[in-house]
């Protein structure tokens, strides 16, 4: 289960995820980024209470960090000590911007 | 050791993930090696459920056994995770493992499944035999 809330401040959106970040909710976010991505120069995606991430949930970060490539920067604020060891095998702690 | 059968559908992974989990827990598996073996059980099954069978249906079995060290496996504590498909042989450890040190913009949207669950297990054997598919992870504990 995943549950996503957002706020929007201007240009500025920050996504709060709770939960499981799978093949399963993977594609819930995945529409949300398609819908809310327009005009956003700045994305924060706090993953606090992440508690899980697999391929299917790195895929969608790494697309989401491709199109803020272009428009702006993206964020992930807080992950876990596992999250973060998942980001470090894989290369995305080089990828994106972690805080 | 304990058993499941099930159909080789994406929409079981909640299924096989509880599944797995009710036995590590059993077992008081460290949280960390859990969420790794979780990670490497779903990129698994997702893979036997997206490609083994299709265009059409199947089954695949999944097995979690927590040998004694000093016998046929690891000489140390582990679990041992066993998938078992009647699909296409295909072998996944095959696989060039992808450059994790390219720029977003270089990497490919995917891809890191199989990766994952090698960097992630210390042991990964893949054999095809009597027409199954078998992977075995290995995480020791």
């Amino acid at each position: 289960m995943l549950n996503i809330t957002k706020n929007a401040n201007g240009e500025e959106l920050q996504i709060n995820l709770e939960g499981r970040l799978d093949t399963m909710t993977a594609p819930q976010l995945e529409g949300e980024l398609k819908t809310d991505l327009g005009g956003v120069s700045t994305l924060i995606i706090d993953i606090e209470k992440l508690a899980y991430i697999s391929s299917a949930g790195l895929r969608v970060l790494l697309s989401a960090q491709k199109i803020m490539n272009k428009q702006g920067s993206m964020i992930i604020r807080k992950p876990s000590e596992e999250v973060q060891e998942i980001f470090d095998v894989t290369g995305f702690s080089d990828i994106l911007t972690i805080e | 050791m304990s058993v499941l059968n099930i159909r080789a559908s994406v929409e079981e992974l909640n299924r096989v993930s509880a599944f797995v989990d009710e036995q590590l827990e059993a077992h008081d598996c460290p949280f960390k090696a859990q969420m790794q073996i979780d990670v490497a059980v779903e990129e698994v099954f997702v893979n036997i459920a997206s490609y083994a069978y299709a265009p059409g249906d199947g089954e695949a079995s999944i097995s979690v056994e927590f040998p004694e060290p000093g016998g046929e496996g690891p000489d140390r504590p582990c679990v041992l995770i066993r998938f078992e498909d009647a699909g296409v042989p295909f072998d996944p450890l095959a696989k060039t493992d992808p450059d994790v040190t390219l720029s977003a913009e270089e990497r490919a949207v995917g891809g890191l499944g199989i990766f994952m669950v090698k960097k992630n297990m210390d042991e990964v054997h893949y054999v095809y035999e009597d027409g199954k598919n078998i992977l075995t992870l290995c995480k020791y504990l």
